[in-house]
């Protein structure tokens, strides 16, 4: 079969099994979007700014676990897709990003719309190509799928220039059913020995702990990581990118850790003998002041990347795999060892974390006559049933999505921890409507963020994709606001937004439904209403408590057992 | 401590700034970095020569091994090697200072290999230390221009890096 490039490009989408593709028209792209005009199989999705399409894919890779694909123009079209590339390559996202370039003649002249998009990029993908061969593209797409969804998974771009593109001429044409690149292999399989030692190591443990993480979920191994908890009966902590790995209603988890985890995870942490760390990266925000991170603890790391292991905190037993394999393997070895557990040992500290759990370190002011923004959290997981896909923006909103909804389930939890990208939320949860169309899907997000994607409320209406937007509107960026009340004595420089938009005749000018949320009272029936109008898009602006503050807090430079809580948990704590 | 790291690398368009670019991303030093094609065209070989503590080199290696047009690696000083530099100095040689100067290259075992009324070129090969003591030892009013390969280097034996 003879196709040109622009044809080639789609028909490798179809090939490759792609339903959606996220994107926006220009110059360098215009072959690419004939071709896509004269078929039906792959749908595509017309964004109202690239960083949308970028992080809608995102949303749609993240919920399904399958690539998301971007088809951006070049020069200003690449560029403003970056902030969406880099966001999925800090959180270990498939991404496969298509981006327009002026033709092969022209490059490196300055040439109308051209930007180094292969460099720009190079330190936020997981790798990119640009394409000088026709005959090169099947394979370059091909290889760009496989490197963005094997080992650990990232975004991968290919940089496509318009002549490779050209409708006039034609190559043969064949989808490579396979590829083999001499340089990449990713480790797949545990080392049996290390799973060896590591069984024996957790076994002996007296006071465990199992800290796991995003690679559980990009894995596909919640199901694996809950048999093994369950087998040790051991105590299990999720960091913000992990939750839904474990069941959160679940009696042995004990809430996320960091810097905005429970004091059970945070206090059990620090005094855990063997820790369990799976597909967790050890990040900054998790283990507060290095030096004292878990200081009396063995640790076994399982991850599929080896730079993962090691890079920050020493670890004793490293495992390097794919995560379900290794646990599968680990739940092998656990049950065929003759080791007991100590059991008395392990109940003694059962008891200890009950104790720290009795501190109920999330409380907060129930009476307030004030909205607070974890009871619209708590709310909307009622209202939900807990089945919910939620995504969210970035800030002190995030935190409390993340502390009140309980994810039970993988895939479920939608944001971005590496990169903390606010306006990631409303595109994401686009992206993730079209893969789950009877799905509930909620947006948790601010005033703040969401003024940076607003835009996307018009593909929203355009796709049909009906998501629950529930801003937790307390008139600040409330993240910074909080550092700065912490931080700076109360000196709330720029972080007051004062004219923040009428977000009822926002969304009715876009099409939705707006409603605005005063009272604690109208907070229920406002999201069952909302859950009511189910082909609706509806923006529910909470007016919440404008002083709330996120806690447990650890702050830079402490350590777990270091935590600020909560004005009326540390007051309590004090008088007990 | 200082450490040679010798790569196999596709011999691709940006392969080398993938490298350079993940060194100055991540605030790794780096001494010096040569690259040239090797006997099998579609392969580059490149010798990084760094310093770290046994941590950073650690992460360094892995880095460079995620790097997917990184075909293999090796840190060539944890094992016995030969590493080599090759430096073309360029001096000032006038009257009196001839003679001496091409002793001293002879002692380095050095080779003028271009001459004028004024001046000399000479080729030092050696490692690293010798190269900076052979610096030393001219004068320095005499040193017009230095310029140095950077560090290329390769295991002893029969052990050694290929796909
Ligand atoms: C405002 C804000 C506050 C935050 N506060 C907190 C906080 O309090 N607590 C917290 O935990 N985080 C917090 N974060 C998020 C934090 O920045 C990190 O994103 C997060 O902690 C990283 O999670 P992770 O360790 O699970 O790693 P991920 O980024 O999810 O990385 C996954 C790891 O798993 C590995 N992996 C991937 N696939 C596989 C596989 N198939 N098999 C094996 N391994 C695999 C990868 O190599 C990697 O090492 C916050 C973020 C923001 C924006
Ligand atoms: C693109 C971007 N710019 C700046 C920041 C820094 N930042 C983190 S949280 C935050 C405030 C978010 O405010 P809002 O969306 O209202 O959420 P709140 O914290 O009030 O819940 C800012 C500015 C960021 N994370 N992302
Ligand atoms: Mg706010």
């Amino acid at each position: 079969m003879d196709l040109s490039g622009a044809e080639i490009v789609v028909q490798c989408l179809k090939d490759e099994g792609v339903e959606y593709i996220f994107g926006y028209p220009g110059g360098a792209v215009l072959h690419i979007y004939d071709a896509l005009f004269k078929q039906d199989d792959v749908k595509h999705i017309l964004v109202r700014h690239e960083q949308g399409a970028t992080h809608a894919a995102d949303g749609y890779a993240r919920s399904t676990g399958k690539p998301g694909v971007v088809l951006v123009t070049s020069g200003p079209g690449a560029t403003n897709a970056v902030t969406g590339i880099a966001t999925a390559y800090m959180d270990s996202i498939p991404l496969v990003v298509l981006t327009g370039q002026v033709p092969l003649p022209v490059i490196g002249s300055d040439a109308f719309q051209e930007a180094d998009i292969v460099g720009i990029t190079r330190p936020c993908v997981k790798h990119n190509f640009l394409v000088k061969d026709v005959t090169k593209l099947a394979e370059t797409i091909k290889k760009a799928f496989y490197i963005a969804t094997t080992g650990r998974p990232g975004p991968v771009l290919v940089d496509i220039p318009k002549d490779i593109t050209d409708p006039r001429i034609k190559v043969p044409y064949e989808y490579p059913r396979s590829v083999s690149i001499r340089s990449y292999n990713p480790h797949l399989k545990g080392h049996r020995w290390q799973i060896k030692k590591a069984a024996d190591l957790l076994l002996s443990a007296r006071r465990p702990m199992i800290y796991s993480g995003g690679g559980v979920i990009l894995g596909n191994a919640a199901e694996q990581l809950t048999e093994l908890t369950r087998l040790l009966n051991f105590p299990i902590t999720n960091t913000l990118m992990g939750l839904g790995g474990y069941p959160a209603t679940d009696r042995q988890f004990v809430g996320m850790l960091g810097m905005h985890g429970t004091y059970e995870a945070n206090m059990a942490m620090h005094d855990c003998d063997v820790l369990l760390a799976v597909g967790a990266r050890f990040d900054d925000r998790v283990t507060g002041k290095i030096k004292e991170f878990c200081p009396g603890a063995k640790i076994i790391h399982i991850d599929i990347d080896p730079a993962s292991i090691s890079k920050t905190v020493r670890v004793d037993i490293p495992i390097v795999g794919e995560v379900g394999g290794v646990l599968a393997d680990l739940i092998e070895v656990l049950r065929a060892s003759e080791r007991q557990q100590d059991r008395d040992a392990l109940s003694a500290w059962w008891d200890q974390i009950d104790r720290w759990r009795s501190m109920e370190c999330l409380r907060y002011d129930r009476n307030s006559t004030l909205i607070k923004p974890q009871f619209v959290v708590e709310q909307l997981y009622e209202a939900t049933g807990g089945k919910a896909y939620v995504t969210s923006d970035v800030g002190q909103h995030q935190m409390w999505a993340a502390q009140f909804y309980h994810f039970d389930y993988p895939r479920r939890w939608i944001n971005s921890g590496g990169l903390g990208t606010m306006g990631f939320g409303l595109p994401a949860a686009i992206g993730v409507k079209l893969a789950h169309p009877e799905a509930e899907v909620a947006c948790i997000t601010g005033e703040a963020s969401i003024q940076m994607c607003i835009q996307e409320l018009a593909t929203a209406l355009q796709y049909r994709t009906p998501i629950k937007i529930v801003n937790l509107n307390n008139g600040y960026m409330g993240m910074v606001r909080q550092w700065q009340e912490f931080s700076y004595e109360s000196r709330y420089s720029h972080s007051y937004l004062e004219t923040i938009p009428d977000f009822v005749k926002l969304a009715e000018a876009y099409g939705h439904v707006g409603l605005r949320i005063e009272k604690p009272a109208e907070v229920r029936p406002a999201l069952e209403e909302a859950l009511r109008l189910k082909d609706r898009t509806v923006f529910l602006d909470f007016q919440t408590d404008p002083t709330e503050n996120v806690y447990p807090m650890i702050e830079a430079g402490k350590a777990h057992h270091e935590m600020r809580l909560a004005p009326g948990v540390a007051a309590e704590r004090e008088l007990a | 401590m200082r450490h040679i790291i010798s790569i196999l690398i596709e011999n691709e368009s940006g392969a080398l700034s993938r490298v350079a670019g993940l060194f100055s991303a991540r605030g790794y030093n780096i001494e010096s970095l040569t690259v040239a094609p090797t006997e099998d065209a579609s392969l580059s070989r490149m010798t990084v020569v760094t310093s770290g503590s046994d941590e950073i080199i650690e992460q360094i290696t892995k880095q460079l091994n995620k790097l997917i047009d990184v075909v293999k690696l090796i840190d060539i000083s944890e094992s016995s090697h030969i590493e080599r530099e090759l430096m073309l100095i360029k001096v000032r040689a006038l009257d009196g200072a001839r003679e001496e100067i091409v002793r001293l290259a002879d002692i380095f075992r050095g080779k003028i290999i271009d001459v004028t009324p004024s001046s000399y070129v000479i080729e030092v090969t050696g490692e690293k230390s010798k190269l900076d003591a052979f610096v030393q030892t001219l004068p320095t009013d005499a040193i017009i221009e230095v310029v140095r390969s950077g560090t290329t280097g390769i295991l002893r034996g029969e052990r050694g890096l290929h796909v």
